[in-house]
């Protein structure tokens, strides 16, 4: 009915690296490029929650904040955290582990909040002479690190979690 | 996949934890009940109320709504007498003209493509339930359409275009489509739909019409 997952740790240790690898472009490289009659100006993923929180809407801020900025950071050291235990075949918090790698799972998608923001002003911010707004190399970087930490969540079995429960027990049913 | 009578010893309806891997045995829900692991809490099974009827039904308007929320346009801005608005794909090609391909390829994929296919895939499976029609491959192909499931996010991207229309909102005045509001009731009906889907109706049907 549910199949084990093919050489789980190692996969996800290699995606938890090219996330951290992709992590550092997305948000110091700049993720919007507007380019108006006054000039062209710059962002970046922080520039972008900076102009949010000055304008007023404070609370869209904080919620770019997390999605764009924490959640990837906070994913990125919970995933470490849950290979690296169930490498040392840990038989600790095994029901908080659980709950931490539900917690990955659902609230990685968020992190897509970012694009999907570039999308919508990049499509409708071209007054020809007026303005008009690019997606910058950011974005690229940034997509990026949103897939390969899904991918990186979804190559984490959760089974390994509670595997060592049974260790002593010299039969180890392995499924394939 | 093993036989069920394959484990002797084991507990009458023994379920293996998806996410645990402990072996227990599945109570009887009521309607409207939900069976968790003793161990790690995940949902092992519910037993929504009519299922299939609920669950097509609400695929069928989602259809409907996903056809509106493509077809009509999401947003727009009204500038100095000047009125722009964009329909989903025109912002992916406009994203994809602008040198960000596989971001104009990631937004096509994760808002457009993997809903549909969403839908399409749950339609595949319901549609052939209700008339009856039961296969193993049903089964197979179901946990295709649950790997499909992460990647549509519609609901972020909902999220995604109001943040924008607040960044754009000291510029010029927003719009909202009705493929806006279509993808808003889309999200619910959606979820409602997957919700209201009792997968054991995949593995039971077929054991009953046996006879065992």
């Amino acid at each position: 009915m549910h199949m084990r997952k093919h050489a789980s740790l190692s996969t996800t240790w290699a995606l938890i690296a090219a996330a951290i690898l992709l992590y550092v472009p997305a948000n110091l490289m700049p993720m919007m490029v507007t380019a108006s009659l006054l000039g062209s100006q710059e962002d970046t993923i922080m520039s972008g929650v900076v102009f949010l929180w000055q304008s007023g809407s404070w609370p869209l801020a904080t919620v770019v904040f997390f999605a764009s900025v924490m959640v990837p950071l906070l994913k990125i050291i919970a995933l470490i955290y849950l290979t690296a235990s169930a490498q040392r075949r840990s038989r600790h918090n095994l029901i908080q582990r659980t709950r931490l790698y539900r917690l990955v799972e659902f609230v990685g998608r968020w992190s897509m909040l970012d694009i999907y923001v570039i999308t919508i002003l990049v499509a409708l911010v071209q007054f020809q002479g007026l303005a008009t707004i690019q997606a910058g190399p950011a974005a690229v970087a940034f997509g990026a690190v949103v897939v390969v930490t899904m991918f990186a969540a979804m190559s984490f079995d959760p089974r390994l979690i509670w595997d060592p429960l049974s260790d002593p027990t010299p039969r180890r049913p392995d499924h394939d | 996949m093993p036989a069920p009578d394959a484990h002797l010893t084991l507990p009458a309806n023994p379920v293996a934890c998806h996410e645990c891997d402990l072996l227990q045995s599945e109570p009887r829900l009521a309607p409207g009940e939900t069976a968790r692991c003793v161990r790690c809490g995940a949902v092992l099974a519910r037993n929504p109320p009519d299922s299939l009827d609920r669950s097509l039904a609400l695929t069928l308007t989602a259809t409907v709504l996903y056809v509106i929320a493509n077809v009509y346009p999401l947003v727009g801005l009204e500038m100095q007498g000047r009125q722009v608005e964009v329909t989903l794909i025109e912002a992916v090609q406009i994203l994809w003209k602008g040198g960000v391909e596989p971001v104009a390829a990631l937004v096509f994929i994760t808002a457009l493509l993997f809903p549909v296919l969403e839908l399409l895939m749950f339609l595949l499976v319901l549609v052939p339930l209700r008339l009856g029609r039961v296969s193993p491959r049903l089964a197979t192909f179901f946990r295709l359409v649950r790997s499909v499931q992460p990647w549509g996010m519609m609901e972020v991207f909902l999220l995604g275009m109001l943040v924008s229309l607040v960044k754009l909102s000291h510029l010029a005045t927003v719009l909202l489509g009705p493929a806006f509001w279509a993808t808003a009731a889309l999200i619910v009906v959606l979820t409602l739909a997957a919700r209201a889907f009792d997968t054991r109706l995949l593995w039971q049907t077929p054991v009953a019409e046996s006879g065992r």
